[in-house]
């Protein structure tokens, strides 16, 4: 996934007028910690300064110039939250005046061991605060994609990326990328050692964006509808198949965006299969899979079998580092194969 | 147990910068133009008190006592829009700024009384809360200092556009403790990499109610810029001419030099904090247009008289202007959806 975002990034600099590409290590010679930069034309290295990076982004939106900035991870955004919600509403309290076109990008949620500070989630806050798009993908095609329609919106967009699947490939290649992985590797990944004579050499890559707020049917099913995005995505697929096995068919949506969400898709899938879980890892209390269950019991009371379920982290103040720990805060496989099970099944 | 008072550490004297200088170097009419602006945003702000006071506002925060550095600054601004003009990175006290721009004082009356015509947001947001993309003037908004996280952004944009427009950031003395003020310090200076941001702290020795000396141990604000190998000086902001001299010279600087410049001008503030301690008249504090006209006055440039003149008539004019704004209708509640996204039409997300 990091090497999509890194093509994304390329084309967007190419073809969509980005101008700046920066944050902590992201420009030469480490191109980021997890490598989304490298060989890019317009990354640079900022202070370390969250707020600081933050509010240049806005600025140079507001100059008329296209930022993507990044966090090197979601932790660490916490002390911008009030320019977040800043850059959210500087169009609306200058009653349409200034939009800012502006792209942040951070690694979300747990799976690399990262302990209590390289494993938050930021989804759930992302969700309180309005005027900004977000999108999280869970596939390398997903992000190459999503990142594409980010580089061309008007308005602000969060990008979060699941660190979990930063490195996973992906079933479908980007259009344009090399069959051989070992070659695209030697195209555009950074050597080890000496980088300053170093340049990428990127594959001919083409626009596949896919728009904003467009859910993907991932399985199509009858029985059960389960809504997810970002690391736990993989785990609703393959507890899906699992599923399939004891005679119980799942529909699967990943929603890819969390604002504007693709509300119609989830309507259609419920209206459907009558019962429905929602699945990520941020912290359950005021989560953003609480507001679609509100949502779904709201609006299709009477189409529904079973409650809403909510599969979502623990509300715990961190992730701790030993495995068990982690285990024990986040869903994992067997968490997501019994609650689509027992949703399932579930009789009054 | 509350904190015996008088344990607390004495407050630091604060000493103002009064430059005492009896000569006018600046030609008659940029010294009237300069007075009857500062009038006229005195006049302005008064209205906008008296709106409040009358239940013609919920709130009013703005910039009396500060005209003598504010209408210079206004005057050195190269407006205009997009990253070839200067961009303004403004907060509440910078009424005087617009005026000696050339803005209309009847939107400045018609945010106070949160009419559908405020220009700058529509009705919904607080009195002195600017924002003119046709200027580059940024929303004003009310968090302290987040102007300084992002006036390094429009200046990048322009040090690249090449050219001599400049990044304006303006804010108060307490501000200077939050973070976003050493942003603007490092990320202004970045070694070869400099950006022509002007940033200005108009230190008015208070934070609403705790004295500058109380909470910070740097004597002069100014002094944080030598860290950076900034160019920096403190000037007197109750002194228009010194202002636009000591201005003029740090604007040039930026614009030629494409280098930071860090400006802290002393000034009073003569009706307190905000509506919400009261707006009331302080005579303790130097009254820099008092003190102008006094000196125009002897020098001939303008009378006694004719001031009073001037400031009658826009005293007048406003309250027009007030009566006017008053008969305008407030927006429609259907309109807090509408410039949520760009380019999308204003509709609740939930309703179906
Ligand atoms: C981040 C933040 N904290 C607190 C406040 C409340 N507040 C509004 S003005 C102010 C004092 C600001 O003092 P200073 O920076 O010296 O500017 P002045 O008002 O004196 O011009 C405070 C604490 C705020 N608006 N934003
Ligand atoms: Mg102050």
């Amino acid at each position: 996934m990091a090497q999509a975002i890194r093509m994304a990034l390329h084309y967007a600099e190419e073809h969509l007028g980005v101008t700046d590409i920066f944050g902590e290590d992201v420009g030469p010679p480490l191109g980021g910690v997890f490598t989304c930069t490298q060989g890019l034309e317009t990354t640079w290295n900022s202070p370390l300064d969250e707020r600081g990076i933050i509010g240049t982004a806005m600025g140079l939106a507001m100059a008329g110039a296209r930022p993507v900035a990044e966090i090197q991870f979601c932790d660490y955004i916490y002390n911008t939250i009030d320019l977040l919600k800043l850059a959210g509403n500087t169009l609306w309290s200058s009653n349409g005046q200034w939009n800012l076109p502006m792209v942040v990008m951070t690694p979300v949620g747990s799976g690399i061991r990262g302990s209590i500070y390289h494993s938050h989630s930021f989804d759930a806050t992302m969700s309180h605060i309005p005027g900004w798009k977000t999108v999280m993908p869970s596939t390398p095609l997903d992000a190459y994609g999503l990142m594409l329609s980010a580089c061309r919106e008007q308005n602000p967009v969060m990008f979060l990326i699941p660190k979990a699947l930063m490195r996973v490939k992906g079933d479908e290649p980007i259009p344009g990328e090399p069959a051989d992985e070992k070659q695209l590797s030697k195209m555009i990944d950074a050597p080890l050692g000496d980088r300053s004579k170093w340049k990428a050499q990127w594959p001919e890559l083409s626009d596949a964006a896919i728009p904003l707020g467009k859910a993907k049917l991932v399985r199509q099913g009858s029985q059960l509808t389960v809504v997810s995005y970002g690391r736990t995505m993989p785990l609703v697929k393959k507890a899906a198949e699992t599923l399939a096995a004891e005679g119980l068919d799942a529909e699967v949506l990943d929603l890819r965006t969390l604002w504007p969400y693709d509300w119609d898709a989830i309507v259609e899938s419920v209206k459907k299969t009558g019962r429905v879980l929602f699945v990520n890892e941020d912290t359950e209390v005021t989560n953003f899979g609480e507001h679609l269950a509100r949502r779904v019991t709201e609006k299709l009371f009477y189409h529904l079998l079973a409650p809403p379920k909510v599969l979502a982290g623990k509300f715990v103040p961190g992730i701790g580092l030993a495995d068990t720990l982690e285990a024990a805060s986040v869903p994992q496989q067997g968490d997501v194969d019994a609650a689509m099970r027992a949703l399932a099944t579930m009789q009054p | 147990m509350a904190r015996d008072a008088k344990k607390l550490k004495p407050v630091k004297e604060f000493k103002p910068l009064i430059t005492k200088s009896d000569e006018l170097p600046l030609d008659p009419e940029r010294l009237r133009f300069m007075h009857e602006t500062m009038v006229k945003a005195r006049c302005l702000e008064e209205r906008l008190i008296a709106m409040y006071k009358s239940g013609h506002g919920y709130f009013w925060i703005g910039g009396p006592g500060e005209e003598a550095f504010n209408v210079p600054l206004g005057m050195l601004i190269k407006k205009g829009q997009g990253p070839a003009f200067d961009f303004c990175h403004f907060h509440y006290r910078q009424s005087a700024t617009l005026l000696a721009m050339g803005e209309h004082p009847l939107g400045a009356i018609r945010q106070m009384k949160n009419t559908a015509t405020d220009p700058y947001s529509g009705g919904r947001n607080f009195a002195g809360h600017f924002s003119k993309r046709e200027w580059n003037i940024a929303p004003v908004s009310s968090p302290i200092e987040v102007q300084y996280a992002m006036v390094c952004g429009t200046a990048l944009a322009q040090k690249r556009l090449g050219g001599d427009s400049i990044s304006i950031v303006t804010g108060g003395d307490a501000g200077t403790a939050e973070g976003d003020f050493a942003t603007s310090l490092v990320w202004s200076s970045r070694p070869g990499e400099e950006l022509p941001v002007l940033i200005l702290v108009t230190n008015n020795k208070w934070g609403i109610s705790t004295p500058y000396g109380q909470v910070q141990g740097v004597e002069r604000i100014s002094d944080r810029g030598a860290a950076f190998g900034m160019r920096a000086k403190t000037i007197d902001g109750n002194d228009p001419i010194s202002a636009y001299l000591e201005l003029k010279e740090a604007f040039e600087y930026v614009r030629t030099e494409r280098k930071p410049y860090l400006v802290e001008a002393r000034v009073s503030r003569l009706y307190g904090h905000s509506s919400a301690s009261g707006a009331n008249f302080v005579t303790a504090e130097a009254d820099c247009l008092a003190l102008f006209e006094e000196r125009l006055d002897q020098h001939g440039v303008r009378s006694k008289d004719e001031a009073k003149r001037l400031r009658q008539k826009y005293t007048e004019e406003f309250a027009e202007l007030a009566r006017q704004a008053k008969e305008e209708p407030f927006p429609d509640g259907g309109t807090i959806w509408n410039h949520v996204y760009a380019g999308e039409p204003g509709k609740d997300p939930l309703a179906d």
